[in-house]
């Protein structure tokens, strides 16, 4: 105890003696980060907050809040968000399954591993490339559409759905699943099986253990990667730019279009504008989900 | 009952087996196809047979060319330019701020709130006068990249330094006469080598995937060329797009392996795949 509390003792006597200029000095070894941090991450956030008060004529304006009743800005909302709903869903569903199934094997096994690393990539890697995977096999010149049409499965029948919101949720299930797998694996790991057998010695069957005990625990934690797997989708461009290319269904696209309009209709303001309902919506979705986080620690 | 209970035990082992049998099935199934397709397509001839005419003619096709060496360049510049930045700053604060750690947090996992595509709004302007006023150059691009790769680099190097004691060690360089730089270099850095080539290996695949920043910016880097090519000649594009998929799954793979060979424990809190909040950057 007084061994443990001497150097505490001994710092704060020691440091009112080398006074402000030691304290000044320090601080100069973190300038740089944050004047990088300053410019190219505070500044541009700034400038979209700021921005979005302004016209074209540098004037202030609520016009480009206004604007975000325009119908087609709206349905975009409309869009984004059911497209990310059902991929979140969709996503936490099956990765829960698959990360269910990775962490009732061998915590170091090769399988393991290479799942997680895999999903790592698929997670965080290019939605060009994964919209282009998803081109060559079930696209129209793709093998597996080949091979159903020729067994007298035409699945584009009523047209090439992989370029329209269907298509373009499939492909962000490619990538969606291996996020829930790497947000869920953590969760699931903190299950004990100590559980299962408290529940089997005191009657319960596997209905009551997952109705009563693994359910409960594990639903915070499973809701909460919902959230992100929202927020990941809702803020996704790359994917569905690299596939529909005709209008602009989602807010990612609406922004882009605003912000360098090809035919000379630019309008930076309500770019902004777009951009900050955007980050509304995705900050509160994140704000649930670190509350819920914190409520999953109390147990996992 | 104890008979009753071990076969019940057993039934449930079995089921549990032939349930995660379906699901990895299933899930390879979902995962292999695409990607085997991909080179199923990138190798296709004109008459059925396989022919790697796709992947030799890459080379014709300048304008891909000059994006792929874009990407890797703008891959690490980005990576050297976060190490410089990030690592002495987070030693720094470690040892000297420590009041300032949850800001630096704080800062660091920012990016991950704000999504790409509403950063690049902030940034146009910036890149319209950095452009006619400094340079117009595809590797401008670095800045950004650096703000988008921070939160993953800075969980890398934070479970590095965390498995260490740096506050002990640099005060045993210190009292034997090292220089700051001395003990970043000769002490921290062999430390945390680790954390630093997972932060690497993290941002280079992260920025060989980046396609909205640049895209938003009229740069052509390799994501954008991939999609631009790919409306002229998918083949070609396809073989490049399997190219870049298979080269960041060599890196990101090598980050579980490399080092989880050298020390286990700290591997396991090195690797970030999977360990503390995720944040995916696919889309």
């Amino acid at each position: 105890m007084t061994v443990a509390g001497t150097p505490a003792v001994a710092t704060r006597v020691g440091r009112p003696l080398l006074g402000g200029r030691r304290f000044s000095l320090d601080w100069v070894g973190v300038l740089p980060f944050f004047a990088y941090v300053g410019i190219f991450l505070l500044l541009p956030t700034a400038v979209v907050g700021i921005g979005a008060f302004f016209n074209a004529d540098g004037s202030f304006t609520l016009d480009n809040y206004a604007h975000l009743s325009r119908s087609y800005v709206f349905k975009a909302t409309i869009t984004t968000t059911l497209l990310s709903l059902v991929t979140a869903l969709g996503g936490a569903f099956f990765g829960a399954l698959l990360a269910y199934a990775i962490v009732t094997g061998n915590p170091h096994g090769m399988l393991r591993r290479l799942v997680v690393s895999a999903s790592g990539v698929l997670a965080q890697f290019g939605g060009v490339t994964l919209a282009f995977a998803f081109i060559a096999s079930i696209g129209s010149a793709g093998f597996v559409y080949l091979f159903a049409q020729s067994h007298g499965f035409d699945y584009y029948a009523h047209g090439i759905w992989l370029f329209e919101l269907s298509g373009v949720a499939l492909v962000y299930l490619y990538f969606q699943i291996p996020l829930m797998v790497l947000v869920f694996l953590p969760a699931l790991d903190g299950i004990k099986p100590q559980w299962r057998e408290a529940t089997e010695s005191l009657g319960g069957n596997t209905w009551h253990y997952w109705r009563y005990i693994a359910g409960p625990i594990l639903f915070p934690s499973f809701i909460g990667a919902v959230l992100l797997l929202f927020a990941n989708s809702f803020s996704a461009y790359a994917t569905v730019n690299a596939l529909i290319n005709q209008g602009s269904p989602v807010l990612s696209q609406q922004i882009a279009a605003a912000i360098s309009s090809e035919v000379g209709a630019a309008e930076p303001g309500f770019a902004k504008a777009i951009a900050i309902e955007m980050i509304v919506i995705v900050t509160v979705v994140t704000i649930l989900y670190t509350l819920l986080q914190r409520r999953t620690a109390r147990w996992l | 009952m104890a008979v009753a209970m071990r076969s019940v035990q057993r039934t449930r082992r079995i089921k549990l087996q032939v349930f995660r049998i379906v699901v990895f099935a299933l899930a390879a199934v979902f995962f292999l196809i695409p990607l085997a397709a991909m080179v199923e397509f990138s190798t296709r001839g004109i008459n059925g047979e396989r022919t790697l005419e796709y992947w030799t003619s890459i080379v014709q096709y300048p304008d891909m060319i000059k994006a792929i060496i874009a990407s890797v360049q703008l891959a690490l510049i980005t990576s050297v330019a976060m190490l410089v930045l990030l690592v002495p700053t987070m030693v720094w604060v470690r040892l000297k701020l420590p009041q300032l750690s949850r800001i630096v947090e704080f800062v660091c996992l920012l990016p991950l709130t704000i999504p790409a595509i509403v950063l690049v709004t902030g940034l146009f302007p910036m890149y319209i006068w950095l452009g006619t006023n400094v340079s117009d150059s595809i590797l401008t691009l670095a800045f950004a990249y650096v703000v988008l790769v921070l939160p993953y680099c800075y969980r890398a190097i934070d479970a590095g330094l965390g498995a260490i004691d740096v506050k002990t060690l640099s005060e045993a360089a210190r009292s034997l006469g090292a220089s700051w730089l001395t003990v970043m270099w000769r002490v921290i850095v062999p430390n945390i080598s680790n954390a630093i080539l997972n932060a690497t290996l993290l941002s280079v695949a992260l920025v060989l995937g980046e396609y909205t920043v640049a895209n938003v910016l009229l740069y052509s880097n390799l994501q954008v060329e991939l999609v631009h090519l790919g409306r002229a000649n998918a083949g070609v594009s396809i073989a490049v797009a399997v190219a870049s998929l298979m080269f960041a799954f060599v890196l990101l793979v090598g980050i579980a392996f490399v080092g989880g060979r050298r020390r286990r424990t700290q591997s396991e809190a090195v690797t970030n795949l999977g360990k503390g909040p995720v944040q995916g950057s696919a889309g």
